[in-house]
């Protein structure tokens, strides 16, 4: 199902102007152990239902943002430059 | 006298609260599995699904069997579960409609005939009849096509393997879950794993609400819902869900009579038994569960499918779907054991390319249930292998998946 995204920069614009950047994960320390590294290379959430994702404005600003967006819908619940995303389902998020 | 003794598919009964095996997912995969273990003998087994059987991936995906794939691990696995699809009508005595037509993968740059000349040479080492043909066979073999000279992405050249095909999925569903039923095997359909259970250090059954049903061996067989099913055995895997969308139109006179696929243009087309075309695509740009359609993909594959056959202008499309794919990072599936979660099995990861598998598939986890030792043919596509750096990348299984 198509939806829009709130670009924080040029505002709602169609899903298809944008390239997904899949969920945001956290590096792990250059000397984390071969567990911690597989589990970042390869080892996905793949929420069924909020996720914090990465998008890039391909087709506007080409900004990368992150999205809070629930899977299962399709609907975006909230969008915003990387360092200011609340987590997903977490209680001082306030939404938007 | 009661002239019809059997008037449905499958039989329906109340849950036991033990089986020898739970098998989570009434698809191609999980009946299947089913399907060979009650033939060597293991018959204490429940197929459990949340919703109707067959309703995942193997109702929506676009029935194409083929087996012209690059890497040595794949290419054999698909050969073996083309050989199981030919003998699969008589085996089920059930008509699935197999139709063993051929498919061309065209190419249309230099660099996309340099990888099917790749593929057909891996084919033919490993006993895949491929073939590389130009276009004037191309021509002959599908009257109807543009090939596309003097015009952006000109059909320079195409792979054909003659023995692939197109097979009715939802028969082939059916078949397995007749068959199955008919071995003893219980369907149960509607009806939801809430949780599994973990005693021991191992998995010994599963949850549906407040019903506790044991089990010596569970397999998930859940596809594009994997990633939730190994949740709840706190198991995350190298899985990203997206739906891949596929049309078809209203019947036309036969005009084609093989798939034609084309990696540069993003599409696959054929005409089913009753005229109406078929057209597929890659997955969706971005992750989802949800199996509902997109305009802009009915437009874009429309006009990838008018390259390739410009008289279809004007023809009106009847449905367009979503099915959910369970891409992992190498194209290849996740199959067998899981490290650490002793009596939980895995038969994930397949993608855009699990309808194909669904014979071999349930044949090799059945064996490794029956036998508790891994196949040869899947040793390969263990979960281990994303922490052993020995990841298959199965490039061919996606040709029309760019976007991924």
């Amino acid at each position: 199902m198509a939806f829009l995204l709130n670009c924080p920069n040029c505002g709602q614009r169609n899903v298809y102007d944008f390239r997904f950047g899949g969920e945001v994960l956290t590096r792990p320390a250059p000397d984390a152990s071969n567990e911690d590294l597989t589990a970042y290379l390869y080892g996905r959430e793949n929420a069924d239902g909020p996720q914090r994702e990465w998008w890039n404005h391909n087709l506007g600003c080409r900004k990368w943002f992150v999205a809070v967006r629930d899977t299962h819908t399709n609907e975006v619940i909230e969008t915003s430059w990387a360092p200011d995303i609340s987590v997903p389902n977490a209680e001082e998020s306030d939404g938007q | 006298m009661q002239l019809f003794t059997h008037n449905t598919m499958w039989r329906r009964y109340p849950l036991k609260d033990r089986y020898d095996v739970v098998i989570i997912g009434a698809g191609v995969h999980g009946l299947s599995t089913a399907y060979y273990l009650a033939k060597q003998g293991v018959t204490n087994v429940a197929v459990i699904d949340k919703g109707y059987v067959g309703g995942g991936a193997s109702g929506r995906n676009t029935a194409i069997i083929r087996a012209n794939y690059l890497t040595r691990e794949g290419v054999p696995f698909f050969r073996e579960s083309l050989k199981l699809y030919e003998d699969l009508s008589k085996e089920l005595d059930f008509n699935l409609l197999f139709d063993q037509s051929g498919r061309l993968d065209l190419g249309h740059t230099d660099s996309a005939v340099f990888g099917l000349r790749m593929r057909t040479g891996v084919n033919r080492l490993l006993g895949v009849d491929s073939q590389m043909i130009g276009p004037t066979e191309i021509k002959k073999l599908v009257p109807a096509i543009d090939l596309r000279r003097g015009k952006n992405l000109p059909v320079m050249a195409a792979l054909y393997q003659s023995s692939a095909g197109v097979v009715r999925h939802d028969a082939v569903v059916w078949g397995y879950g007749r068959g199955a039923d008919r071995l003893g095997v219980e369907i149960h359909p509607f009806t939801e794993v809430t949780g599994i259970v973990r005693e021991g250090g191992r998995v010994t059954g599963v949850d549906i609400g407040d019903q506790r049903i044991r089990a010596d061996t569970v397999m998930s067989a859940t596809a594009g819902w994997s990633s939730n099913i190994a949740r709840m055995v706190n198991l995350t895997l190298p899985l990203v869900t997206h739906p891949l969308q596929a049309f078809v139109t209203e019947p036309l006179k036969p005009f084609i009579n093989r798939s034609v696929s084309s990696a540069n243009l993003h599409v696959y087309v054929y005409q089913t038994d009753r005229g109406e075309v078929v057209v597929g695509g890659g997955v969706d740009p971005y992750s989802s569960y949800s199996q509902r359609s997109t305009l802009h993909t009915l437009e874009e594959l429309a006009a990838n499918t008018l390259e390739l056959f410009p008289f279809l202008r004007g023809v009106n499309v009847l449905r367009q779907w979503a099915g959910l794919c369970d891409m992992s990072p190498d194209y290849a599936p996740i199959m067998g054991e899981v490290d650490g979660q002793p009596g939980f099995l895995l038969s994930c990861g397949w993608g855009t390319w699990g309808f194909k598998a669904g014979p071999i598939g349930g044949y090799t986890m059945a064996e490794l249930i029956a036998t508790g030792k891994t196949p040869d043919l899947i040793k390969p596509f263990n979960l281990r292998r994303f922490a052993e750096g020995k990841l298959v990348n199965e490039r061919a299984a996606a040709p029309a998946a760019a976007v991924h």
